[in-house]
């Protein structure tokens, strides 16, 4: 009975590669970047926001699209904290919803593509050969061309949508992880674990799956994390552009353009671009936080 | 090069050919693109009744003999069109650069001399505060504070409304005025690159200073340094002469990959301050489809990052006699 065998040398061999190494790896992790007083604060101030754009219905004081037309361009007062629009909507009201657009956009967009790309690269560094060969001169096209005007081109292709801007993000976004996941499943496939489960009678995909994969994704959660605050910058850049959420969805990067011609009315674009800017520096402040936790050459300190 | 060069235009090609849009509909609109003669007349003016590799094949035809085809948006022959939107843009990248070089080098070299010391934290802010913000806030707030508000600077476009355009010799406003000795014309030019310069360095300068701060991080522990402290130099000596110039290798690089990137990632920049560069014209030619016009923007980008490359290499050579190339 092969198949039976199968199962139980794979939970044989499985069972030290998950168990032991790389539990206590991720714990010592986690606890160097729970230590490190920049990276928790990045994690609290997204977090932060991610309340805010879940919360947004019951703490926005006004309606997003609610026009009040005779006090249009208000400044801001206690009533209306950062003033009004040219339509009249409340911007704080609209800066709060504004992160039930860019967060959600930009998570899927780097999970997504990081799940495509990660195995993409993945099995082109597996399978070698003239695949590999082929699968990499696809990822070096894509990334030579400069990658806000290509999702600009298919976002305009496709018309201006949320939806749209997303996918036009997705087509670009993937090359770096595949390249990424390429290069280290390349060094991992020479180590001495991969022969080792293979006269095991473990099937390929198996070994790549459970053996393979899970030893190299550090790289790119780093990546990932650093990466995240960049997909809300181009998905506003792209609703900036018009390409992407239509009037009146209330979104960071759209209300920047709003006040782009109002020089008087400053409290239109400087708000939602410092949400913008917090989100994305929290990011940045947790990719760099986890990279040094990962980094062995710290491990010491 | 060349190689290189016939690799870009089947790059080129194939994407401006492979985004699914319709270049009828968004040059002829709705009206005409219901008219089968119209969009037939189209189809036959434009080649697009030809097979795709007969279209591949009369672009790099063109190309050889210098040519580039005529934009469907402005009618004029795309490497005219470059010529006028080219320099713009790579006026403002050099600048954007030379910023932040002047302001990121500095102080990467600073935070390495005292590591863990207050400007090393200082840059390490910087540089996380440089790739996190939105470039198209920081120039559209920054021209709100710094023009319309303090009036420190002056206003978007390349050059005041009072002021004639220096004669096109080189493209570039600084150097033409200066061939006509026209100083006037000169400072009205830099002044107009100040601003949309430093929101486009913005985006660079914290990546140099960080790149700088390790690679010098790396020399200031190597044997040779220790020699030139031990022999009794002066620690200036020994960060200007001795470890700076071999520290500056990863700098350059960098900078030269990014000095490509910013040739194209112009866009907003180019947008916000009414910069007639080639971000904008990609922009215009992006969204209506205009596909000679696409493909001459991506071709020349291509070939920019060649050449920029090659300028590191030669740089190389300069900083580091080591290098030789056979």
């Amino acid at each position: 009975m092969p198949t039976s065998t199968t199962t139980l040398s794979a939970t044989v061999a499985a069972e030290p590669a998950r168990v032991s190494a790389p539990e206590s790896e991720w714990r010592r992790v986690w606890s160097r970047l729970a230590r490190n007083p920049m990276a928790v604060g990045g994690a609290m101030v997204v977090l932060v926001w991610v309340l805010i754009a879940a919360a947004a219905p019951w703490i926005a004081p006004d309606d997003p699209i609610d026009q009040d037309v005779m006090n249009r361009l208000a400044p801001p007062s206690a009533q209306h904290w950062l003033g009004l629009d040219e339509m009249g909507r409340d911007v704080l009201s609209r800066l709060l919803y504004g992160g039930r657009v860019s967060l959600p956009v930009a998570a899927v967009v780097v999970i997504l593509a990081s799940i495509f790309g990660t195995l993409y690269g993945a099995l082109a560094g597996f399978l070698g050969g003239w695949t590999d060969e082929v699968a990499m001169r696809i990822v070096d096209m894509v990334l030579s061309f400069p990658a806000l005007i290509l999702a600009m081109a298919i976002a305009a292709a496709l018309g201006p949508s949320i939806q749209n801007s997303m996918l036009a993000m997705l087509l670009v976004w993937w090359p770096p992880y595949a390249r990424l996941a390429r290069g280290q499943v390349l060094a991992l496939k020479e180590c001495d674990f991969v022969p080792a489960a293979r006269s095991l009678g473990l099937p390929d995909r198996r070994i790549l799956l459970r053996h393979i994969l899970p030893n190299s994704v550090a790289p790119s959660l780093v990546l990932m994390a650093m990466d995240f605050g960049n997909a809300i910058i181009i998905t506003a850049a792209l609703s900036f552009l018009g390409l992407g959420a239509v009037p009146p969805t209330p979104e960071w990067g759209a209300m920047v353009a709003e006040g782009r011609e109002l020089m008087q009315q400053w409290w239109i674009s400087t708000f939602p671009g410092v949400a913008i800017l917090m989100v994305a520096i929290g990011c940045n402040f947790i990719g760099d936080g986890l990279r040094d936790a990962m980094d062995p050459r710290l491990r010491l300190r | 090069m060349v190689v290189a060069a016939l690799g870009v235009t089947l790059i080129s090609f194939v994407i401006s050919h492979a985004v699914p849009a319709d270049p009828i509909v968004s040059n002829l609109g709705q009206v005409a693109s219901q008219r089968p003669e119209i969009v037939k007349a189209f189809r036959e003016k434009w080649g697009l009744d030809k097979p795709l590799y007969i279209q591949y094949l009369t672009f790099v035809g063109n190309l050889a003999r210098g040519e580039l085809g005529t934009s469907i948006n402005t009618r004029r022959a795309v490497t005219k069109d470059l010529a006028l939107f080219l320099p713009a843009t790579i006026e403002l990248a050099t600048a954007a650069v030379l910023f932040a070089l002047i302001l990121g080098l500095p102080l990467g070299v600073f935070a390495a001399i005292r590591r863990d010391g207050p400007v090393d934290h200082l840059a390490r802010m910087v540089s996380l505060i440089g790739v996190s913000i939105p470039i198209f806030w920081l120039a559209t707030v920054s021209l709100v504070l710094f023009y319309a508000t303090l009036h420190w600077t002056v206003g978007p476009a390349r050059l005041g409304p009072q002021i004639e355009r220096p004669e096109v010799v080189t493209g570039f406003f600084t150097i033409d005025s200066l061939l006509e000795g026209d100083f006037g014309t000169f400072r009205d030019a830099v002044s107009h690159l100040i601003l949309p310069g430093l929101v486009l360095a913005s985006s660079i300068m914290g990546l140099i200073t960080r790149v700088t701060r390790s690679s010098m991080l790396e020399v200031l522990s190597q044997d040779y340094t220790r020699t030139a402290r031990a022999k009794g130099l002066r620690e200036t000596g020994v960060v200007a002469r001795h470890a700076l110039r071999n520290a500056l290798i990863p700098t350059v690089t960098v900078l030269g990959l990014a000095y490509g990137g910013l040739l194209s990632g112009a866009v907003m920049t180019e947008t916000i301050f009414a910069w007639p560069g080639l971000g904008r014209y990609a922009f215009n030619a992006v969204i209506t489809n205009d596909f000679p016009a696409i493909m001459g923007v991506t071709f020349v980008i291509g070939i920019m990052y060649v050449v920029v490359n090659l300028v590191v290499d030669l740089l190389y050579g300069w900083l580091d006699p080591r290098i030789h190339y056979a």
